[in-house]
Formats: structure tokens, C-alpha cells, sequence
């Protein structure tokens, strides 16, 4: 069946900013889909608030609207553009949820608009889990028994007949938000009710408990001609009980025989037939009892998901890219396979290789929240990795998770642990569960015991118990000779783990240099979606040891072009999300067009720098410096390696800089010592005074009493953190010496080698942050950034807008003037990302960082000048001078002297407080500080910062209120500051609940306010009716880190729960009335990034 | 751990690969094809197609889940050799009885673990599928003298199997339920699951050995017959290929699966040709020419009939079509007579291992023989 011809033009809707439960896998996924529907011949028109996304470049879509994806203004941009149809199943469950809403409201019909992928019923069916229940049984599969719940009596009746324990699901919502497993009473009453919340239709199911038993998924697609295929087994080693985003996973299942994986099959296939997905990827997740293999079906998204991706990658079949094609028409014999280039997608792909995925959790963030992996879901990223055995990938993964430990035995045993507390440790899901499986073999039990404690397939608990094994034979060995040094690499274990057994071989390098001299390296593999069958088109590669000699790598030479090796970010995880991976992938786009072959090195399966289509190699491997040091001479040996780039990947490749300039890489760009000279404190300092730049005072600490005599010296609040972070690890403000003390006693372990900075904290600073290109000489600043927040609350945290709204002319020359003293002074060639602050007309510089920042996305979309491209091109020698002749730079001008009538630009922060629950059912805190606690950013662009504000507010939380009543409860230093906002929101007719102390300062100045009781006064106060719903926005400013602050908390995690605004700083507030005001005159319309950015040149020109 | 003493696949090119010994320690001789399976080795193993072969699995963990009572798909294993690259240590399924290394040593099946199955799999696409021989224990030797072993082996082109594996006596597969049809199903290999698939569908299968006659078949009237699948060179098969054409004569309906497609397509007057690596797999597309629609399905073939997909040709019984094809590479996949009662398929509709996408051939030969009203 060939492409409909009914279709021209389709929308398609993204996900959003980057929360918990929904990454950057629907970046890949939208990306793909834009790519395959333009080479199609259609008109695409996208809609996605997140600017750091692939997709949103505006090349990628004929009309790019950074717009918040609400139905609101998803209409205004259906009014716009007038489209065919709509494409929702790729963007994960916002889009999803939009689309729903959309039809609901009538926006589809009244526009005739068509919803392609999967029509409401069909999304309705696969999505209401009883109507979707009883799908499965008319199909003839098995479901737990469960009932749909809208009310805590149903609950408590239908528990009574379950009987405990049971999970609870809430219906509509993504990532298992709200979900969790009630093995008592008091677990059931809490989390039904957390449940009935979250869920927008105010429904749960309470079902049977599967816990224990095995799980699994299944990707399938299907299209218009009903050709079903499945795409893919993934095996959870982690049984039933652990969300499945946080489980380790295995592609391909590994422990069913034919019999067993072809009834999943059966049922999985007659399900989505009969759910009635018309064309696309689905994913239904099943569970086995393991003690006689009863199949029961659990879930179905009638969508593209995390696992699709995960899928596609693991596999090479581009699941997105072929539900896009499905989508318009086409059948899947009608697709070709782009691996092997001549046999179409109506197959199943086969696997030579095993696959292992590991989550990535970011619980040191959120202290006080609860660790224990439930329903769900909490990690914030993922590392995969493929191998030629289970234990290879298990090894390649473990080491890829930029974590404190980087494979078993890499780190100490917790002190003290018995045998006994090992095994009960793993009665429950955790972060590094696998490790304890091993810890728990080492220290003598039996695999029967393990798999008996844990729930763990036996056949994955013998697999460690073979490392386990093998451990011993490394340690017992009179000499590592090759034989054992290949059996050890084939097992997966890394230099640095046989280090750790054989001390005397002197570190990882000292591993190192005794394989490479006894002939033990890898090779690469390919992945081909057929096991060898065909020959692969796509250099699509993972590295593999193997014992037998005539073994073979498969990547070919190519000596006509120089290569580039791009280093990409590993697992995303608080503080290093998809912004590098953009820059990445910006890179690679940039280098290939210059002429260079591109190399991907990355191990993060939802981005798009590990798409095949992206580089023109990708090796899909860990960013250790083992890892990337073969990759290196395997391209060395296949060609010409011009440059490896570091600097574009965030702090993982950063950190290996040094290292490979040392191991004779070559590394270009900003050399390895001019990172370290902005890395460390004494150095930079020079760098400072020689430039006769200004930087807040500081000293560095290696004891408390050195910290203790630095802050009495500076003058307290100061500012302190361990040295070398990224994202504000442990950096925390501390108001006098007792905090201090208490700071180092908890935070840090303080050496010679692990010293603490202690610098000045500037109260009431503006800070600013800059994004700026060097190529030597000649300095681009591409953006200042002027933050809403007043420092102190990390950069990635804080909302910030483009171009600076309260900046005069002065203060900006002079931001220009250090930003290139700063430049200059440290040698960058490529990025440099500088954070100042303003306070009483000095300009302090906060840091400055010789690399990619988290705002270079953001930057080069608000100006339209493609930042992370030009910096590339510059590490690989291009001026800024011949850039700009390209126009890959603007011809004249930069990022400070945009045209007068530019579009301002706001980014905000998503904050992911309302997954973390602490054991006791609490919300965590969700105040800012200096330590990055965001998971992702939104971007509002329009005429005026009011109106981009309010789009930013409505892509981050939902949108600003009109009407209604706000919360006020400020510090004392605010108080004065917040009389004018505060008295603009009554006169837009807003009533003013307030505490008492704040009260009677607004009613000083003639504004009336409610009174109403502090948490601890007694009910009725501010917090029940927060949770009531009874009001519509809290501003509320932090005390400090003593007395009411406790109060400050709990209305702060209800206003998190009930998904209202709640501002935490005077900024922010009166960013925030700016928002409302224009929401109140509702003209706040819809742009394209094309229009905007083609204004922005021609104000330029 | 087990100790496992070196061992050696030696190609009729003279690529050597190395391993260690696994399952039964010796040498076997035979054709070495590889299986991209992911699942179902305990089918892949008992199945008479895989006659005289020496089986690679491109899946590189085999074992997982043992060996149980119920999966095998004749009374033995018949592969001559097995070459895997990473055997289970221990098997982990509620069904599984013992480990499938104790089912290999148990048969006598000598096989090699340890080898870069991928490159050997790389090689042997290249090169086509070729004779082998898997060494170890005793067996191992110079790699000149393994080589001159393996090339007195004999290859499969012209190789006359069927006689090997079929039954030595005709037995009943009873009907599950009502019985609604008779069908007598010639053995040139046949799996189990074939008749299980056709009982259940109400047909009594009366499974015949290789030398029954045509006169003796016909004379107790089946309602239809079946031509199993079976190892070895088609153009060997003269004897299946007259009862072929006797039936077609006779106008009996008749449906063939992969051999039986081969057999059906030499009655048809069609010659059939030695693939270069063949299809074997769980996993690959046919499309039905008449529909469009897209099978998923379990092949395990090495040679194929001639034709070109959607060709409409003459034949002693009326015109024919090649009425499946592979779309990976346009090979034949299915033919159907046009007014003789006759189908085949050149893939395994009984799946066992593999996708039941194809199942309804079942359905469709019950429709034959209702259609055939006798």
C-alpha cells in the first residue's frame, strides 16, 4: 500500500521538558519522525517547549513552535497552521495526553484535523486498564485480577477481596507516577489516596500481586495492511515489583524457550489488534510465574515509549523512523531496512549479541527521599550496553553509569555487612541491587539462595556467580597470562577491575600495557538486525573480546577523510542531560558537512547522538578511558584520526581529557590544561588577577579549621563545595559556623587531594551567564543570560531570560570586556560558558568553563546562531572570522548587540520534587539552592518577557492563574520588595491570603490581605487548604536555614502535589504577575522559530 | 566449572576455528549452516531436517533453559555436529529436566563452544554454506589431517536423506475431537508438531514411510496428503516426486511444507537449486502474493524451487503459481496449482521453533479437502 495522498501537511507533537519517566528517548523518536515525514515530501509543523531537543532545530521541521504543549496552545497552533493530521503517538504520554484532549474538546473536529498513529478509542483502549483488561481476556490472554477503583471505599471494598498485598495504578499517567505496591493497611490508605490524586481522572486500579515473578516486553509494530511484527524481547532481571524504567533490562529475553516466548508472542499480537493501534510501535508488558510460567499480560502503551527506543537501539531497527513512515501509509514490506540496505522492515530482527541496560538514579540529590524502587518510577537516565554474553554487556554497562563505582569490586564493601543482611538487602528493588548479588555470592551464599532472596531469575545469579567464580581464579592465578587475561576480558571485566584483584600490576594502566603487550584487545562487532545474515550498510559497532583467534572486527577503512571522534555524555543524570548530547549531535552534523568523517562514541540509548543516521560511525560503547582509548586505535588503525573532541559531552568526557592528551590522543580544542586552569581554584585565580578580573573572595580548605578561618575572614553566607563538580554536587550555602561544621562533617570528605572551596556568597547578586566561542583570538559571545532567581540557586535551576531584561549598556560591555579577557587568558578554542555576578555595580566572575554549557541549545535558539556547530568547526581549526564568511556565524555582531525588536526568550526549569516521597509517605523538599536539582528546561519565546514568562510558567507547571487567590508568606529582607507585585495581583483582581507578619506589612501599605494560620497553628491552615485546592498560587520566599523553615517546607511540597506555581523568590514573583497580566489580556499568540529567527536576521542585516 | 579440553571446526575451505569440546567429545562430519534463532534450540536439534548438518547458532547463549520432555520435535536429535558460542552453565526453566549439554552427551552429538560464531556465520554467508567437521578429544589431530577428513565427506548436493529419517512404520496421529478428515502424510522428515497441528484441526494423519507406494496411498482414499519436510537434496527425491504426481493425478488434495514444496515443485516440472547460505531462522518475511500480506515465519531450507514471484506457469495438471515469496531475496516461498487441488509452502507452518503467523495453511488444506468433497 503506498503513502496516502491525503496528507500533506502533519503536526507533530513532542514531549516536553525532561522529567522522570519521559527523556530524551522521544528527542530520538520526534527527530526521526521529522526526518522520514520531510523526506517524504510533506509540509511538518512541530510543537515541543523543549529547546535543548534535536528536533526543535529549525531545520528539522518546516514550522518549529517552542510553544508549551497544552491544548491551549496546540490549538492556537492548529489555528495556524491548519494541518492534515497529528502525530501524538512519538512524543511519549504528554503528547498523548494533549491529543486526547484535543479531540475531547472538540479542536480536531472544528479544525478537521485527523489523528494519525492511533485514533482516541484506539489510545482510550489500550490505555483505560478495564476496558483494557477486558481486551486481553477476549483475546484469550491471562491479566491479574484487579478492579478500577474511584473512591477509598472501592479501594478498601476490593482489597477485601484480594486480599493484600496489591498495586495500586492510577489511570493517565506516565512513568507509574503514583503507583506503588500496599503490603499493609496503612501502605494501601496512603498510597490510594497519593494514587486518586495524581491520577487527572481520579481513578486507580487496584490489582493482584504479580510481585516476583518474571517480566517482560515486548516492542511490536503494526501497519495499515495488519503485518505485525515484534520488534524486540526485553527481559526485566529486576522481577515484577520494580518499575520497569528501573529495572535492568535484557534484550534479548534470555530465559524462555520457544513455546513460552511464542504464546507471548501470540497474545501480545492479539492484543494490539484488537486495541486497535492502526499503524506503529507498541509495548505490552507481561509477567511469568516463575514456578509453572502462567502468562499474564500487565500493560500496554499504544504508543512509541522509553523502551522503543531502547529497542531500536538495541536491535538497529529505527522503530520511530518506521512508525512515522506507517503513520503516512506505507506497509512494512514497502520500508526498507537501512542496515542491510536491500531486505525490507516486515522482519524480526535477530540478535548475535546481548544487551543490557542499567537505570541511572540521582536519589544523593533529593536527601530524604525514599531509594526503595517501587511501580514507580524514579531514575533519571540510563546507561545500555551490548556484548557478546550477558556478563560482557553486565560489565560494560555497570562501568558506563558514572557512578562512584564503576563495575564489581571497583569499590569498598560497606563495612559490617553479614552474609544475613546481604541476602535481606535484596528482598527489595534498589540502586545497585546487582552489586549485592555478587557481595552476597562472594560472601558464600548459594545461587538458590540469592534468586530465592532477590526474585532474580537463577540463570542471571549463576551468570554473577561465574564472575564470582572467576574473580577468585584472577586473584589465585600464579601469573596473568593471556589465556586468563582474555577469559577475564571476555566476562567483561575492565583494566581497572583486574586491577583492583591484582595490585601488583600496577593500576589500570599497568592492566593496560600488559594486554596490549600480550595481544588482548577487542573487537567490533556489528549491529546488523540479522545475526550476519546479510551484510550491514550501517557502521553501527560495539566492541567484544573473544578466545577464539579467528576472530574478526568488522570496521572498515577509510583513508580518504580525516576522522573526528566525538565523545558523547554517557547516562543523563541530574546536572548532564540532553544539552550535551544536542551539542554532540550538533558537532557531528557540523564536521560532516566540513569534510570529516564523524565518530559517535556514547552509551546512552534515548539520545540522538546514538542513532545510526546521526554520525557516520557510531560505537556504541562506555566513556571510560579504557573503552575510548581502544575505539581510538580502532580508527586509528582503519584510517586517519584527526581530533577527538571532549568538550562537548559535559563533564564525562571533560573528566577523560587529561588522560588521553597523556595516553598521545589527540585532543583539540581547548587543551586538557587550559580545563584544568579553569578547573582549579589556585590556577584560575592567576588567570583572574592577570586579567584584572574580580571574583568574589575565596579560599581553599583541606580541614574545618581551614574553612572555619577562610569564612571568618570572608564573612559569612559563603558558598561551599567540593572542588571539580558538575551540576552543584554538594555545594550548599551556609549562613555561620555551625553549618558550617555541620557542612563538612556530612558532605565531604576532605583531603589534600578532595580540598573544599569556600567562597563569598554575594546576597541579592544578579547573576549572569554567558555562552561564548574563542578561537584563540578572536572572541563571539553567543549569549547573555540574565538569571530571574538572585544567585545562589545553581544556574540550571534558576529561570533566566535572553536577551538580559534589567541590564543597562554598561553593565553589558563590561560582561563583554571579562568575557573576553577570560577567553583569551585561558586559551579556549571552541565553547566557553561564564557565570558573573552583579552586585552594586561590580561584575564578579563565578566561574567559567572551558566546554558546552546547559544553556548552548537554549542560546542559539533564542538567537538563532548555532553555537555548539561554529565551536566544533573552531576545536578543528576554523576561525571565527571564517565562519562568519560562511555564515555559519552571523556576518557581523554577536549575541549582546541583538536588533532592538528581538523576541525574548525564557527558560525555565523542571523540577521533579513530586516523584520523590520520603519512606514516611512525605513530599521532599522543594526549595533551591546551589545544588542542581532540575531534570529538565522549557523555553517561552515571544515579543516581551511577560508573555514569554507565562508560556514558560504553562510548558514548566501548567499555566500562571487569572483569578484566584495567592499565598504570601515572605522573609523579612523581601518584604518591602514584594508591596508592588503583590498590590499589582489585587488590583488584577487576585485575593491575597497571607501569614500574619507579612499581612501586616501589605496592609502598612494599604493592601488588604486574608490572614490565615501558619502550618503549625492548628487546621484550617495554609497547608490543608493548599491541598484543598483552595489556592491558585504560593509565593513564598525561604527564611534561611533555621526556625520557620519547616513551615516554608510543608507548604512548599503542597503546592508541588496539587501541580500549583509556587515562587520562592522576589524575582520570580514579579517575573511571574509580568506572566499574569499577559495571560489576563489572553493575546499571547503563537510563533514560528523560522519567523522569529528570519525577524532576528533581518534585523540584523 | 567444567574443564573443557580444546577443540576444533575445520571448514572445507581450510578456515579453522577454535573452541572447546562441548556435548560428546569426538568428530562429526557435515554440512555446517548456521540458525539465527533466538529461542527453540531444543526443536532446531530433533528436527530430520537438520540431518547430517552441523548446526551454527548465531544466538550466542544456548542452553538457558534446557532440555524438558515436551519440545523435542522427533525421537531424537539429529544434528551430526553443534557449534555454540556460549553454553549455560546451568539451566533455568520450570520445565526443563536436564541441561541441554546432558541431552547432547546423552546422543552422542559431538559439539564445539567458545567460537566467534559471527565471524563464523560473516564466513560462511560469504562463501555459501560447505561441508565441516567439528574435532575434539581423541579426534584432534593436525589441522592437514582434519581437513583431508573433512573433504572425504560427502556434501549435501545429492544427497538422498529422506530414507535416513523416515518412520520405519506407518502410524496414526488421531483426530483431537471429531475426526473430519483422513490425510496421509508421506515422512521425509516430518516434525511433530505437523501432525499435532493437523489432529487438531479434526484430521486423523496416518504418517507413512518414504517407500509407500502411490497405488498403496491412494488405495485407502485419504482425504487429502501431506509432504513433510526432510534433509537432502531434492533432485534425489524421485520417488516422493512421482506419489506427487500420482496425487496430483488422482486429483487428491495435497499440501506440501519445505521439502514437500521442493517435491511438489519437481512434480510440477520445476527444477530446484542449491542456495548459496540458505534460510534458516524464525524470523523471516513471505509475502502471499495473492494478499500482500506479510507471514513471519520459521524456515529451515537449503535448496529452492525455481520461479520467480507471481509466475503464473503450465504444468502437466493445469497451470501453477508461485504464489509466495521471500521479499529478502525473491526466493520461492509457496506455490499453488490453479485447478489441481494442490499447495505447498516452502516454510513451516507447524513453527515449533518460530511464529504462528502461518498457522492457517492448516485451515486452508481442511478448506482444500472440504472443497475436494470426498
Amino acid at each position: 500500500m503506498p503513502k496516502r495522498d491525503d496528507i500533506s501537511h502533519v503536526l507533530v507533537i513532542g514531549s516536553g521538558p525532561i522529567v522522570i519517566g519521559q527523556a530524551c528517548e522521544f528527542d530520538y523518536s520526534g527527530t526521526q519522525a521529522c526526518r522520514v515525514l520531510r523526506e517524504e515530501g510533506l509540509r511538518v509543523s512541530l510543537v515541543n517547549s523543549n529547546p535543548a531537543t534535536i528536533m526543535t532545530d529549525p531545520e528539522f521541521a518546516d514550522a518549529t513552535y517552542v510553544e508549551p504543549i497544552t491544548p491551549e496552545f496546540v490549538e492556537k497552533v492548529i489555528a495556524a497552521e491548519r494541518p492534515d493530521a497529528i502525530l501524538a503517538t512519538l512524543g511519549g504520554q504528554t503528547a498523548l495526553n494533549t491529543a486526547v484532549a484535543l479531540a475531547e474538546r472538540g479542536v480536531l473536529e472544528r479544525y478537521g484535523v485527523e489523528l494519525i498513529g492511533a485514533d482516541i478509542e484506539a489510545i482510550q483502549r489500550g490505555e483505560d486498564r478495564q476496558r483494557f483488561k477486558d481486551i486481553v481476556r477476549d483475546v484469550g490472554g491471562e491479566v491479574p485480577g484487579s478492579r478500577v477503583c474511584r473512591s477509598m471505599d472501592e479501594v478498601r471494598e476490593c482489597v477485601a477481596e484480594l486480599g493484600l498485598p496489591v498495586v495500586i495504578r492510577p489511570s493517565f499517567t506516565m512513568g507509574g507516577l503514583g503507583s506503588g505496591m500496599a503490603h499493609t493497611e496503612e501502605e494501601l490508605e496512603r498510597l490510594a489516596t497519593i494514587g486518586l490524586t495524581e491520577s487527572p481522572v481520579h481513578e486507580v486500579l487496584i490489582e493482584e500481586s504479580v510481585l516476583g515473578w518474571k517480566e517482560y516486553e515486548l516492542e511490536l509494530m503494526r501497519d495499515r495492511a495488519d503485518n505485525v511484527v515484534v520488534v524486540c524481547s526485553i527481559e526485566n532481571v529486576d522481577p515484577m515489583g520494580v518499575h520497569t524504567g528501573d529495572s535492568v533490562t535484557v534484550a534479548p529475553a534470555m530465559t524462555l524457550t520457544d513455546r513460552e516466548y511464542q504464546r507471548m508472542r501470540d497474545v501480545g499480537i492479539a492484543v494490539l489488534r484488537e486495541v486497535g493501534v492502526d499503524t506503529g510501535g507498541c509495548n505490552i508488558q507481561f509477567a511469568v510465574n516463575p514456578a509453572n510460567g502462567r502468562l499474564v499480560v500487565i500493560e500496554m502503551n499504544p504508543r512509541v515509549s522509553r523502551s522503543s527506543a531502547l529497542a531500536s537501539k538495541a536491535t538497529g531497527f529505527p522503530i520511530a523512523k518506521i512508525a512515522a513512515k506507517l503513520a503516512i501509509g506505507y506497509t512494512l514490506d514497502e520500508i526498507q531496512n537501512d542496515i542491510t540496505g536491500e531486505t525490507p522492515a516486515s522482519f524480526e530482527p535477530t540478535l548475535d549479541y546481548v544487551v543490557v541496560k542499567i537505570p541511572r538514579f540521582a536519589f544523593e540529590k533529593f536527601p530524604g527521599a525514599d531509594p526503595t524502587l517501587t511501580t514507580t518510577m524514579k531514575s533519571v537516565g540510563e546507561a545500555m550496553s551490548l556484548g557478546r554474553s550477558f556478563v560482557e554487556a553486565l560489565g560494560k554497562a555497570l562501568r558506563s553509569m558514572e557512578t562512584k563505582a564503576v563495575g564489581f569490586w571497583t569499590r569498598q564493601d560497606p563495612a559490617g555487612t553479614s552474609l544475613e543482611d546481604t541476602l535481606a538487602a535484596l528482598a527489595t528493588g534498589h540502586d545497585g541491587r546487582l552489586y549485592t548479588v555478587e557481595r552476597a555470592l562472594r560472601l558464600g551464599a548459594t545461587v538458590d539462595q540469592v534468586a530465592e532472596a532477590s526474585g532474580i531469575d537463577p540463570w542471571f545469579v549463576d551468570q554473577i556467580a561465574s564472575l564470582v567464580e572467576l574473580r577468585a581464579t584472577v586473584i589465585g592465578a600464579p601469573v596473568v597470562d593471556e589465556a586468563l587475561l582474555r577469559r577475564a576480558k571476555r566476562c567483561g571485566f575492565s583494566d581497572r577491575q583486574i586491577a583492583a584483584l591484582r595490585p601488583e600490576l600496577a593500576g589500570e594502566d599497568g592492566v593496560r600495557a600488559l594486554r596490549h603487550r600480550l595481544g588482548v584487545r577487542p573487537v567490533y562487532k556489528t549491529v546488523d538486525t540479522c545475526a550476519a545474515e546479510f551484510a550491514a550498510r550501517t557502521p553501527y559497532h560495539y566492541s567484544a573480546y573473544e578466545a577464539d583467534p579467528a576472530a574478526e572486527s568488522e570496521v572498515t577503512e577509510q583513508r580518504e577523510r580525516p576522522k573526528v571522534i566525538i565523545l558523547g555524555s554517557g547516562p543523563n543524570r541530574i546536572g548532564q542531560g540532553i544539552e550535551f548530547d544536542y551539542s554532540c549531535v550538533h558537532a557531528a552534523m557540523a564536521l560532516r558537512e566540513a569534510g570529516f568523517e564523524t565518530v559517535m562514541v556514547n552509551c546512552n540509548p534515548e539520545t540522538v547522538s546514538t542513532d545510526y543516521d546521526t554520525s557516520d560511525r557510531l560505537y556504541f560503547e562506555p566513556l571510560t578511558l579504557e573503552d575510548v582509548l581502544e575505539v581510538v586505535h580502532s580508527e586509528q588503525r582503519s584510517g586517519t584520526v584527526a581530533g577527538v573532541v571532549v568538550q562537548l559531552g559535559g563533564q564525562t568526557p571533560l573528566g577523560l581529557a587529561r588522560r588521553l592528551a597523556e595516553a598521545g590522543v589527540p585532543v583539540v580544542g581547548t587543551p586538557p590544561e587550559a580545563i584544568h586552569l579553569a578547573e582549579d581554584r589556585g590556577a584560575f585565580g592567576e588567570v583572574l588577577r592577570e586579567a584584572g578580573l574580580t571574583a568574589p573572595r575565596y579560599g581553599t580548605a583541606t580541614s574545618f579549621e581551614g574553612a572555619r578561618r577562610i569564612a571568618d575572614e570572608i564573612g559569612y553566607p559563603v558558598l561551599v563545595r567540593p572542588s571539580y563538580v558538575l551540576g552543584g554536587r554538594g555545594m550548599e550555602i551556609v549562613y555561620g559556623e555551625e553549618s558550617l561544621a555541620s557542612y563538612i562533617e556530612r558532605a565531604t570528605e576532605v583531603t589534600p587531594e578532595h580540598p573544599v572551596l569556600v567562597d563569598r556568597f554575594l546576597d541579592d547578586a544578579v547573576e549572569i551567564d554567558v555562552d561564548a566561542l574563542c578561537d584563540g583570538d578572536d572572541v563571539f559571545l553567543g549569549g547573555v543570560m540574565e538569571h530571574i532567581e538572585e544567585a545562589g540557586v545553581h544556574s540550571g535551576d534558576s529561570s533566566c531570560a535572553l536577551p538580559p531584561i534589567t541590564l543597562g549598556q554598561t553593565d553589558l560591555e563590561e560582561v563583554r570586556r571579562c568575557t573576553e579577557r577570560l577567553a583569551r587568558g585561558l586559551g579556549v578554542r571552541g565553547l566557553l560558558n561564564v557565570q558573573f555576578a552583579l552586585k552594586e555595580d561590580v561584575l564578579y566572575v563565578l566561574e567559567a568553563n572551558p566546554r558546552a554549557s546547559r544553556t548552548v541549545p537554549f542560546v542559539s535558539k533564542a538567537t538563532s546562531v548555532p553555537l555548539a556547530k561554529a565551536a566544533a568547526r573552531i576545536m578543528l581549526g576554523a576561525t571565527i572570522a571564517e565562519l562568519r564568511g560562511e555564515g555559519l556565524l552571523p556576518a557581523t555582531g554577536d549575541g549582546l548587540d541583538l536588533p532592538a525588536d528581538s523576541p525574548v526568550a525564557v527558560k525555565e526549569a523542571v523540577l521533579p520534587f513530586h516523584r520523590f516521597r520520603t519512606p514516611e509517605g512525605h513530599g521532599v523538599d522543594s526549595l533551591l539552592g546551589p545544588e542542581m536539582k532540575s531534570t529538565g528546561e522549557v523555553m517561552g519565546i515571544d515579543v516581551a518577557f511577560g508573555p514569554a514568562f507565562a508560556k514558560s510558567q504553562a510548558a514548566s507547571y501548567g499555566s500562571l492563574p487569572t483569578s484566584g487567590r495567592v499565598f504570601v508568606s515572605v522573609a523579612n529582607r523581601d518584604k518591602r520588595s514584594l508591596v508592588f507585585p503583590v498590590k499589582r495581583l489585587v488590583d488584577l483582581g487576585f485575593e491575597i491570603l497571607a501569614t500574619s507578619g507579612t499581612a501586616e506589612v501589605l496592609r502598612r501599605n494599604g493592601i488588604a490581605s486574608t490572614v490565615v494560620r501558619k502550618h503549625y497553628e492548628g487546621s484550617g491552615n495554609i497547608v490543608d487548604q493548599i491541598r484543598a485546592g483552595e489556592v491558585q498560587m504560593v509565593i513564598n520566599t525561604p527564611y534561611g536555614n533555621h526556625g520557620p523553615r519547616v513551615d516554608g517546607y510543608e507548604i512548599r511540597t503542597a503546592a508541588v502535589a496539587r501541580d500549583i506555581p509556587c515562587i520562592t523568590t522576589v524575582q520570580g514573583a514579579a517575573a511571574a504577575v509580568q506572566g499574569i497580566e499577559a495571560a489576563i489580556r489572553d493575546d499571547i499568540g503563537v510563533r514560528s522559530l523560522q519567523d522569529l529567527q528570519a525577524a532576528l536576521r533581518k534585523g540584523r542585516a | 566449572m567444567i574443564d573443557r579440553s580444546a577443540a576444533a571446526l575445520v571448514l572445507e575451505d581450510g578456515r579453522v576455528f577454535r573452541g572447546e569440546a562441548y556435548g560428546a567429545v569426538g568428530q562429526s562430519l557435515g554440512e555446517v549452516v548456521f540458525s539465527t534463532g533466538m529461542t527453540g534450540y531444543q526443536e532446531t536439534l530433533t528436527d530430520p531436517s537438520y540431518h547430517r548438518q552441523i548446526v551454527v547458532q548465531t544466538a550466542p547463549q544456548i542452553g538457558n533453559t534446557g532440555w524438558n520432555d515436551e519440545d523435542d520435535e522427533s525421537h531424537r536429535i539429529w544434528v551430526s555436529g553443534y557449534v555454540v558460542r556460549d553454553p549455560a552453565r546451568v539451566p533455568s526453566n520450570w520445565r526443563s529436566t536436564r541441561s541441554l549439554e546432558d541431552a547432547l552427551r546423552e546422543q552422542g552429538v559431538v559439539g564445539i563452544a567458545g567460537v566467534d560464531t559471527r565471524t563464523l556465520t560473516r564466513h560462511l554467508r560469504e562463501r555459501g554454506a560447505m561441508r565441516a567437521g567439528v574435532f575434539s578429544g581423541d579426534a584432534v589431530a593436525g589441522d592437514e589431517e582434519l581437513l583431508t577428513r573433512v573433504l572425504g565427506s560427502e556434501g549435501m548436493v545429492g544427497a538422498d536423506l529422506a530414507g535416513d529419517v523416515t518412520t520405519s512404520e506407518p502410524y496414526v496421529v488421531p483426530a483431537v475431537g471429531e475426526r473430519r478428515y483422513t490425510v496421509a502424510a508421506l515422512d521425509l522428515g516430518i516434525k511433530s508438531n505437523t501432525p499435532r497441528m493437523m489432529a487438531a484441526r479434526g484430521m486423523e494423519v496416518h504418517v507413512l514411510p518414504l517407500g509407500t507406494s502411490a497405488e498403496e496411498l491412494l488405495a485407502a482414499a485419504p482425504d487429502g496428503v501431506f509432504l513433510s519436510n526432510g534433509p537432502g537434496d531434492p533432485a534425489t527425491a524421485d520417488t516422493a516426486v512421482a506419489l506427487a504426481r500420482a496425487v496430483l493425478a488422482a486429483r487428491v488434495p495435497l499440501f506440501g511444507i519445505c521439502f514437500g514444496n521442493q517435491i511438489l515443485g519437481r512434480a510440477l516440472g520445476r527444477g530446484t537449486y542449491k542456495m548459496r547460505y540458505g534460510h534458516r531462522g524464525i524470523n523471516i518475511p513471505v509475502i502471499d502474493v495473492e494478499t500482500g500480506q506479510v507471514a513471519i515465519t520459521a524456515q529451515n531450507h537449503g535448496f529452492a524451487v525455481e520461479g520467480e514471484p507471481g509466475e503464473v506457469f503450465d504444468t502437466d495438471f493445469g497451470p501453477a503459481k508461485v504464489s509466495h515469496y521471500c521479499p529478502n531475496d525473491g526466493t520461492v516461498e509457496g506455490l499453488r496449482c490453479l485447478e489441481a487441488p494442490a499447495f505447498s509452502v516452502q516454510y513451516h507452518p507447524e513453527a515449533a521453533a518460530g511464529p504462528h503467523d502461518a498457522a492457517p495453511l492448516f485451515d486452508r488444506f481442511a478448506g482444500l479437502m472440504d472443497r475436494s468433497g470426498r
